[in-house]
């Protein structure tokens, strides 16, 4: 609609709009980010300095950026969404050309005060962009070929220089994620249904191609899949990281062994405690319990997300809530699978939980978006 | 944008329906993940808490303390000592080089040990203490911990290691122990744990060895919690273990000491058995080397120098040498012909320096001959044409069945190593063994402990213990262990006619106290400490030698007896290699020894012959003197 439509329906203005905040969707996160907290605290051996002090700075900047985005009205962001997605691909970049390189990937771009990785910002701009690539479209040209490849290239190109870092967790969230916001916008399904056979038919093609001379990956990778789907094939070397977080995990029955008692994360049996096995941590110290009541916490999440999208008349403000909500059951979904042995490991953090500031601050941005759309909506 | 509300609400349509479609598939795998979790925490939660605590929990094992070895009077033969050492622990350290500076002011260090400290800390975890200085002075240790608060990283440690006071005087006996070896490890199907902890202290030899099961004791265990890298984070509980057995020999430290001091520098060794008991009261191999040496780990010059001396210092002579007995056979001839009835007492033969057997002639060692002789005579001159005849009488097989009767051809029950079993050769024996038929004049070798014969100093002095009282005395060297006695070995009744045993023991008391005796000159004269013995020698080459010649063609020298005669109380037994002379070498040895186990201290003058009193006075000193020099050396050394 234009801006004088949007204007004289009904919208808040000023500091009202902070009571047409959808407050779930700002409790729930914030609970989750402090269960993060307190799991942090225990990983540094009770150490509130190391993680969890650092953890609470930047869920406070997080909310802080939350609502400077929120209280900005919605259509800023969806003019602004191409700017957006340029800015943070020449971010990628310079991150390509002059990174920092730590774990033996070039990733980050020191700021002085923080650092900052792009291509945790390129998970919400893609969304954004795609949301408002999607609203500018005419209906009935979403599923026109021309008009499909189009969307792809806006994903291909970072996911490209993703992986080039190499990140493939981090890719192929980009690829899922923009193949999500496309299948809500309503290309049609064929077009996914070709995508996933030509999938299928390309992950039959490698496996069966081991040990013949057109093999199409090498043999080390066929290794990877191999502990992958039998990580005590190899528990000291590929397999231990899942061995010993199935382990943590497992050990912790039905109410784990006690806030500080997990002797897995304790002893530094469990590697990447704080980032990407965070939540193995927290089965161990609270079981069974505790693992599903972040899970709950989760879902909860996603289900204000959908009723927020429910309650948005219309395209841009759905899109965006929606896909807001499809990406952050992405990150989470991802993430334990990995830690539960049902995926390959790819490096990808738990939302809100794991220690970070880029990604907190980049998902405290999504969600603020999500405000935007919802406080600004026509009512 | 310019959308009209139709196509908005279409869209609104749409896209709801799509991301309610979404949504329920997110929401079926929220419940896997769900199902997932419940799967690993619940239904595999026994199985992942017990992989959990393997990782973590470690059970290490305590050494346990080594038992001592005593002698008969409780004095220390091998005991346990508190060594101390100073080790680094580098991460708490931080500044190495500054750590070793400081403590060079406070012991001594070797510019070997320090670099040697120093390249093993680039290659050991940093949290793993090396050690750098070992084996300091009490003073040095307590210096260093004293000073503990301004040397962070520093860690003094106390560790027990085996030491043998009585340096060389039980070397061959009480053995020594050193580092387990592959070798060790090899002799036990299940190597128990504790033999697993570097530098374990592992009997290699003698009492030591024989005894490794009594003496080791028994590992506790401390159940630790390890991190990842293994580094101990706190201890779970322990079950402290048992230390390892006392063993009480029968020896005397005291007459073994002696034993030594008068073999001196002879290579020989000597034997007293308790006849009543078969306590052996001393086992004596002379040269012999300090123990202590093999601890810590022999030096190769120190070792190359043992091994290469021709004196065979390693050589646990009293058991493990096998020679000829030569004469001091004879007693076991003679019984054997009065006991199947060939000769009788008063029977006579006569001794014209030579006998014919089988166109070969046989000499006596006595040129002329003896003349007549009858078969104490024999004994007391050692006759070996008697015996000769006697050997065509009574047969090697009834020859060997008494000899071994008396301990001889099989292996005694000693706690040692390397006991030889000797050699009573048969008929059997020899067709097995060279694929030939027994002749008789190896039966007339045999008769006079020559030929295939072979006995150990300790077999004859079990001999020697069976001729005295008649019974099969067997040698006890462990006297108690852990405070409870071992059985006596006094033995059974030999069955021999005692009659049978009395001619013999007077032929072998007239070899010492009769003018014509072959040891005549090394007699007893006080009453009740008359000995009876039998002297013999063995030939080294297969001709006549002479004792001028080089040492090492002589013959070796042996001589056996019993005391005090009319109440057998010890037997001694004396070999001396290339000794030449039995009477002139091995008796005078004999004698003394058999006075001074027998008064306890050094005898009075008055109980050797006049003629010999001076020359025994200034023996008598010069073993005083070794005996001093040898309690100084020990005291220095320890």
């Amino acid at each position: 609609m234009s801006y004088l439509e949007f204007n004289t329906k009904f919208v808040p203005t000023g500091w009202r709009k902070i009571f047409y905040v959808n407050w779930p969707l700002v409790v729930l996160p914030c609970a989750v980010a402090g269960m993060g907290i307190l799991m942090l605290s225990s990983v540094a051996g009770g150490d509130y300095s190391t993680w969890a002090l650092p953890q609470t700075r930047h869920l406070i900047i997080g909310l802080i950026v939350m609502f400077l985005i929120a209280f900005v009205p919605s259509w800023f962001w969806r003019n602004m969404s191409i700017v957006g997605y340029l800015g943070t691909m020449i971010l990628l970049l310079i991150v390509e050309f002059a990174g920092h390189t730590g774990g033996g990937s070039q990733r980050w771009i020191n700021l002085g005060f923080m650092n900052l990785q792009p291509s945790e910002l390129m998970k919400i701009s893609l969304v954004l962009l795609l949301a408002a690539y999607y609203d500018w479209l005419p209906l009935r040209k979403t599923s026109r070929p021309l008009w499909v490849i189009l969307p792809i290239l806006i994903i291909m190109l970072p996911t490209f220089l993703v992986l080039k870092q190499p990140d493939l967790g981090t890719a192929l969230l980009l690829v899922i994620a923009g193949g999500l916001m496309m299948f809500l916008a309503g290309v049609h399904w064929l077009y996914f249904a070709t995508v996933i056979a030509a999938g299928v038919g390309a992950i039959w093609a490698v496996l069966t191609s081991r040990g013949t001379d057109w093999q199409l990956i090498k043999d080390y990778q066929f290794t990877r899949i191999d502990t992958f789907l039998d990580p005590s094939s190899d528990p000291l070397g590929s397999g231990y990281h899942i061995t010993q977080a199935k382990i943590a995990m497992g050990s912790g029955g039905w109410t784990g062994k006690g806030f500080m008692q997990g002797t897995q994360s304790r002893l530094n049996f469990l590697p990447e405690k704080q980032t990407d096995f965070i939540f193995n941590t927290l089965a161990e110290e609270f079981g069974f319990v505790g693992s599903v009541s972040l899970l709950c916490l989760y879902v909860l999440i996603i289900l204000f997300c959908i009723i927020a999208g429910l309650q948005q008349k219309e395209r841009f403000g759905q899109l965006v809530s929606f896909g807001i909500g499809m990406t952050f059951f992405l990150f989470f979904a991802v993430n334990m699978s990995m830690v539960m042995g049902l995926a390959p490991v790819v490096g990808v953090p738990l939302p809100l939980v794991s220690y970070g500031g880029s990604a907190m601050l980049v998902l405290m941005a999504g969600f603020g978006l999500l405000q935007s759309t919802y406080i600004h909506r026509p009512r | 944008m310019r959308r009209s509300p139709k196509e908005t609400a279409e869209s609104n349509r749409r896209i709801s329906r799509r991301a309610l479609f979404l949504g329920g598939a997110q929401l079926a795998f929220a419940a896997g993940l769900g199902a997932r979790m419940r799967y690993l925490q619940v239904e595999q939660a026994d199985e992942f808490r017990v992989l959990a605590d393997e990782n973590r929990i470690k059970d290490r094992v305590i050494a346990p303390v080594r038992g001592r070895i005593f002698d008969r009077n409780g004095l220390i033969i091998a005991n346990n000592e508190p060594t101390y050492r100073v080790s680094i622990v580098r991460e708490e350290a931080g500044d190495v080089e500054d750590a070793i500076t400081k403590l060079s002011s406070l012991l001594e260090l070797e510019e070997d040990d320090v670099n040697r400290a120093i390249a093993e800390m680039k290659v050991t975890p940093a949290y793993l203490p090396v050690t750098l200085a070992d084996r300091i002075s009490w003073e040095e240790f307590s210096r260093v911990n004293a000073n503990a608060p301004s040397l962070p990283g520093v860690q003094p440690e106390q560790g027990l290691s085996r030491i043998y006071p009585m340096h060389d005087i039980y070397a061959h006996v009480a053995g020594y122990v050193s580092k387990v070896s592959a070798r060790d490890l090899d002799r036990y199907e299940d190597p128990p744990a504790v033999l697993k902890i570097p530098r374990f202290q592992f009997g290699k030899v003698g009492v030591e060895a024989l005894y490794e099961n009594e003496l080791r004791g028994s590992a506790g265990t401390r159940r630790v919690e390890v991190n990842s890298s293994g580094r101990e984070m706190r201890e779970l509980g322990r079950r402290e273990g048992a230390s390892g057995a006392d063993i009480q020999l029968s020896s005397d430290s005291a007459l073994q000491d002696y034993l030594q001091a008068r073999l001196g520098d002879e290579s020989a060794s000597a034997i007293v058995m308790d006849v009543r008991n078969g306590d052996v009261l001393a086992i004596a191999s002379a040269p012999s080397y300090d123990p202590n040496k093999f601890v810590r780990g022999i030096s190769i010059p120190d070792y190359a120098f043992l091994r290469e001396n021709d004196h065979r210092p390693l050589a646990s002579k009293a058991v493990q040498d096998a020679f000829p007995p030569g004469s001091t056979f004879k007693m076991l001839t003679a019984l054997a012909g009065l006991e199947s009835g060939d000769i009788r007492a008063g029977d006579t033969a006569y001794c014209p320096g030579y006998l014919e057997i089988s166109g070969r002639r046989f000499g006596c060692w006595k040129r002329g001959g003896h003349g007549s002789m009858d078969l104490v005579g024999s004994l007391r001159e050692s006759c070996d044409v008697y015996y000769y005849e006697l050997a065509q009488k009574v047969g090697i097989e009834n020859i060997a069945a008494m000899a071994r009767r008396f301990g001889l051809g099989s292996r005694p029950d000693i706690p040692m190593s390397a006991v030889s079993s000797g050699l009573i050769p048969d008929k059997a024996w020899k067709k097995e063994r060279h694929n030939e038929d027994w002749l008789v004049g190896d039966s007339a070798n045999a008769a006079i402990g020559q030929g295939f014969v072979l006995a150990s100093p300790l077999q004859l002095a079990i001999m020697a213990s069976r001729i005295a009282t008649g019974r099969a005395v067997t040698p006890r060297l462990v006297k108690s262990i852990d405070g409870v006695e071992t059985p006596s070995q006094g033995g059974e009744d030999l069955g021999i006619t005692p009659a049978h045993m009395d001619l013999v023991r007077q032929g072998m008391y007239e070899v010492s106290n009769y003018r014509k005796g072959s040891a005549y000159r090394a007699r007893i004269i006080a009453d009740g400490y008359r000995l009876a013995g039998k002297t013999g020698t063995a030939q080294v080459v297969n001709r006549l030698t002479k004792c001028t010649d080089p040492w090492d063609v002589r013959d070796h020298a042996f001589f056996v007896c019993f005391a005090p005669y009319d109440d057998p109380k010890i037997a001694v037994a004396v070999a001396v290699e290339h000794g030449c002379s039995g009477s002139g070498t091995a008796a005078p040895i004999a004698r003394d020894i058999v006075l001074q186990a027998l008064y306890g201290e050094e005898p009075p003058l008055e109980a050797y012959p006049a003629k010999d009193r001076e020359a025994i006075e200034e023996r008598q000193k010069d073993i005083r003197q070794k005996l001093r020099l040898r309690q100084e050396d020990r005291a220095t050394r320890a």
